[in-house]
């Protein structure tokens, strides 16, 4: 869009748009209950950092491409980025914070603290959110783009779960070690994928 | 302390902390999402109010209006701050473009504006509602046009460029009976790192404090200093957590600018990320470059004549893409030169990104090594080895401090299995897959860097240090508190490590991969001056002191290290500095980079099989966290190979591809495992941690690697980067 903005910009004056009123949402975020008055333009991603103060769920784009903001909901993993707060009154969120503290970590939080599946940590916990939901899907039989035999019942494989996390962008590149944390998890030796 | 003598034996050779492959100590905050970020200080400002950053609709000319009403006008707006009403900005020391336009506009999404509202939906609303009219300007975009007239660089202050010349170059390179003349390409690269530039501002009379993402915090500090025309003095920058950085945050960027000057516009703190579409134009870049090698050598392998030139392009008063600096060290040769020719462009801002220089350079120099072996019928290992130098080409009586290149390249070669390697390219196939195999060798540079640390040893035992060095995801916690365990002879977990403040003491800061040797040899400096201390409290006479278990041994007497802060705690405060040893020793880091790729016979996709690094940095200080910025580095080098490039409009002069969906960075299923191994290694002419860098050593070479798998695989050479698979499909071998 920015790209193509006109250098010429129209000079007269347009009718003034009013703030859209604020509804109320309740979302269960990590089992708890909370009513929030929003701006029916707040994305999940913004009521959770900027009104629940749930900062661990992280901003990198805003617009779908990096997967910082995963978080679960009702189980599944979403982009909280694309989807509007409103859309999900009723809705059970799991955001990082919900899976583990630092004095009590998931499993998948501490194999990615022993296996160093970071570096920077920004995009950590929505790798760590993704990881989680992933091995859930491959336990559900929900196919992927990668299997032989769709019919089949998905392994935790190394490409397997490489293919799946590949909506969670690491600049810093700790892919081969998110890899080993998730088979830790899993159960699965991942070294031996090859193209 | 200064480091003027190579180092003797120290605490640090004991390699009980020091060495082992510690788990980060902020590992259990970052992945549980309570380490907070710049952006990310509800408690520090409750009240923030939020910034929307307009960028430049135009690469080059001028603000002819701003109509600001409509904006002003809209609900939750409390100020938008444009040049206009920011008065007199200086530009920072580090700066080339300025980083608030108007009226000139330097470069495309240039920041022009800052929009302030109480809510960030308010904010972005407003911002589109600011109408800009523009007088644009004709500029020059095009690299390849630009460089026929371009300078070279390299003269002194206002004098003309010049060559870099030893022998003569032309008369060998005409002599002899092997040789390769090969133009090279790569493109604009961004940092693209994760969190984007975001800033907290907090006004508090005329003192500003700036929670901001930074790698630099004495440069990020002077600069806004510096722009907004106030002492230093006055300025605190606050960066613990840095969410990547690459180079695109060693600087002062417009994020912290506009935040400042926003929040002094409404009277209240102000926090602003830049929106990601911003990102890749209104910030640094690693400019595109147009390389070309010359090798000449004799018939059996050695290098008689080695050319390597290079040009690029930056805004009016920047710099040259240092791609040629790796060829004055890396290959023996009697006869050598190295140029660069750098033009004006009006594209955004080129500058420092991992690797600079090194990066691009090794991508084109490595891939002329692997043809020239090709040429000479030898093995690239081989060919590599043979050319080996023990000492700087340029000025042979400066000796490596250590150089085991050499064993990188043997011990890589026999662990990946490089003997089964086809030297016939397009030979092997694996179902649909032409398979291929390369190396590269590594090579970057070590820096040394001025670096403070303050320690205090508290009356209940624990040590606390401080400095204002960042932890940008290389691990600086974590090493610095296995620095001063092992310095104190406590246990890490007696160790609070304090990083990212301007309040601390100055560090090296984290870039050019030096942040960690000079880091932690100035935690070494300071914890030396503690020891010192608490001998003195203790009533020892001795220097020859042990400290360990948090006991204090000397002669036949110990005793516990607590008791020498009964009375009160101590504090230490030192930094390292350098004489001349790096100007008498070359201090360099080595590495070989191992590829295994399969390319789609049919479609001409590459896809990573294998990769294997083994490198020869000094002593690695944490393995694991050394390990990581391998790999990482690695993945960027993949990166760089096959899919990242900037594409440039040369029409109205900006990148195209400026967010995460066009610029393609690697993502998990493009990364296969990855294997690094470091050889042993303590350089004891570098610092007294007797470490080097690895950051960036993972990403030179490893590009190169990669190119020259491919043309295993398919026998088509391409020497344009990315390889994209436009490039060879309508050539690879034919499927029947």
């Amino acid at each position: 869009m920015a790209a193509s903005a006109p250098a010429e910009a129209q000079t007269q004056r347009s009718t003034m748009p009013a703030d859209p009123p604020a509804m109320p949402v309740t979302l269960k975020v990590n089992g708890k209950p909370r009513t929030l008055s929003l701006d029916p333009r707040t994305t999940l991603l913004d009521s959770l950092r900027e009104h629940l103060h749930l900062t661990g769920t992280k901003k990198g784009c805003d617009h779908g491409q990096c997967g910082a903001c995963t978080v679960l909901v009702n189980g599944e993993r979403i982009n909280s980025c694309l989807s509007l707060a409103l859309q999900h009154d009723g809705d059970s969120i799991t955001t990082i914070e919900g899976l583990g503290t630092p004095e009590k970590l998931h499993p998948m939080q501490a194999a990615f603290v022993r296996h160093d599946g970071y570096q920077c940590g920004y995009c950590t916990p929505g790798q760590i959110c993704s990881a989680v939901a992933v091995l859930d899907e491959i336990k559900r039989g929900v196919p992927s783009h990668v299997q032989a035999d769709l019919t089949a019942k998905p392994q935790a494989s190394g490409m397997e779960m490489r293919e799946r996390m590949s909506g969670n962008i690491c600049r810093c590149g700790a892919y081969s070690n998110i890899a080993d944390a998730m088979g830790e998890v899993a159960g699965a030796d991942v070294a031996g994928a090859k193209a | 302390m200064k480091f003027t003598e190579p180092a003797s034996a120290n605490p640090i050779d004991r390699m009980t902390v020091v060495g082992r492959p510690h788990d980060r100590i902020d590992g259990p905050r970052k992945t549980t999402g309570t380490a907070a970020y710049a952006y990310e200080r509800h408690a520090e400002a409750p009240n923030a109010a939020y910034g929307w950053i307009i960028g430049a609709a135009i690469a080059k000319g001028r603000i002819r209006s701003m109509n600001l009403d409509d904006a002003r006008g809209a609900p939750g707006v409390l100020g938008i701050v444009t040049a206009a009403e920011a008065g007199k900005l200086n530009k920072g020391n580090f700066n080339t473009a300025k980083l608030l336009g108007g009226p000139e506009i330097d470069h495309y999404h240039q920041a022009v504006a800052i929009v302030i509202a109480e809510s960030f939906e308010q904010a972005r609303a407003a911002a589109g509602l600011v109408r800009i009219d523009y007088d644009r300007a004709k500029g020059q975009y095009d690299l390849d046009e630009a460089l026929k007239t371009a300078p070279l660089t390299g003269g002194e202050e206002g004098k003309p460029g010049k060559e870099d010349r030893t022998g003569s170059f032309e008369s060998a390179f005409g002599a002899a009976p092997v040789k390769l003349d090969a133009e090279y390409t790569t493109p604009d690269h961004s940092h693209a790192m994760m969190e984007p530039f975001a800033s907290l501002a907090i006004w508090e009379g005329d003192q500003l404090t700036v929670w901001t993402s930074n790698q630099m915090i004495a440069w990020g500090r002077g600069d806004l200093a510096k722009t907004l025309g106030m002492p230093k003095e006055k300025v605190r920058l606050i960066s613990p957590y840095v969410g990547g950085g690459f180079g695109g945050k060693l600087f002062l960027r417009t994020d912290a600018v506009m935040a400042a000057l926003g929040a002094k516009a409404v009277g209240r703190p102000v926090k602003v990320a830049m929106q990601r579409p911003l990102m890749a134009n209104n910030a640094t870049h690693r400019p595109a470059t147009t390389q070309r090698i010359r090798i000449g050598a004799t018939k059996d392998g050695a290098i008689q004549a080695i050319a390597h030139e290079s040009g690029s392009g930056d805004q009016p008063g920047g710099g040259p893409e240092t791609a040629v600096n790796q060829t004055k060290l890396l290959y023996a040769g009697p006869n050598r030169l190295t140029a660069m020719r750098l033009a004006v462009l009006n594209l955004p801002e080129g500058n420092a990104m991992r690797a600079p220089g090194e990066a691009p350079g090794m991508m084109a120099l490595e891939i002329a090594m692997d043809e020239m072996a090709e040429k000479l019928g030898m093995d690239p290992v081989a060919f590599r080895v043979k050319n080996d130098t023990q000492v700087d080409p340029e000025k042979p009586d400066r000796r490596f401090s250590q150089r085991q290149l050499v064993r990188c390249l043997e011990e890589g070669a026999q662990r990946f299995g490089w003997s089964q390697r086809n030297a016939r390219p397009a030979q092997v196939r694996d179902g649909r897959w032409l398979v291929g195999m390369g190396v590269a060798a590594a090579f970057r540079n070590h820096m040394n860097m001025k670096s403070g640390a303050r320690v205090t040893l508290n009356k209940d035992g624990r040590v606390v240090v401080e400095t204002d060095m960042t932890d940008i995801g290389t691990g600086s916690y974590t090493i610095i508190a296995q620095t001063a365990a092992e310095m104190m002879g406590v246990p890490m977990d007696a160790v609070d490590v304090r990083l990212g403040d301007s309040d601390y003491p100055v560090s090296a800061g984290s870039g050019g991969q030096f942040g960690a040797a000079n880091a932690t040899a100035g935690v070494y400096a300071a914890c030396v001056k503690l020891r010192e201390a608490v001998a003195q409290r203790l009533g020892f006479n001795s220097a020859d002191l042990n400290f360990a278990d948090g006991q204090v041994t000397g002669g036949n007497r110990s005793v516990a290290l607590r008791d020498a802060v009964a009375s009160g705690p101590l504090t230490a405060e030192d930094r390292i500095e350098f004489g001349d040893l790096d100007k008498t020793w070359q201090l360099s880091t080595f590495g070989a980079h191992f590829v295994e790729v399969g390319v789609d016979a049919y479609t001409g996709v590459t896809r990573l099989r294998r990769m294997l690094a083994v490198c020869a940095a000094g002593r690695i200080l944490n393995p694991k966290a050394a390990r990581s910025q391998m790999i990482g580095a690695m993945t960027m080098g993949v990166g760089s190979a096959l899919m990242e490039e900037l594409a440039v409009d040369k029409r109205f002069g900006f990148f195209v591809n400026h967010d995460l969906a066009g610029y393609e960075v690697p993502v998990h299923a493009d990364i296969p495992h990855q294997e690094v191994i470091f050889l042993e290694e303590a350089d004891d002419k570098a610092n007294p941690m007797k470490a080097k860098g690895v950051g960036e050593l993972g990403l030179c070479g490893v590009g190169a690697a990669v190119a020259n798998a491919v043309y295993n695989a398919t026998g088509v050479r391409i020497r344009d980067y990315p390889l994209t698979l436009e490039k060879h499909l309508d050539r690879l071998p034919a499927i029947v």
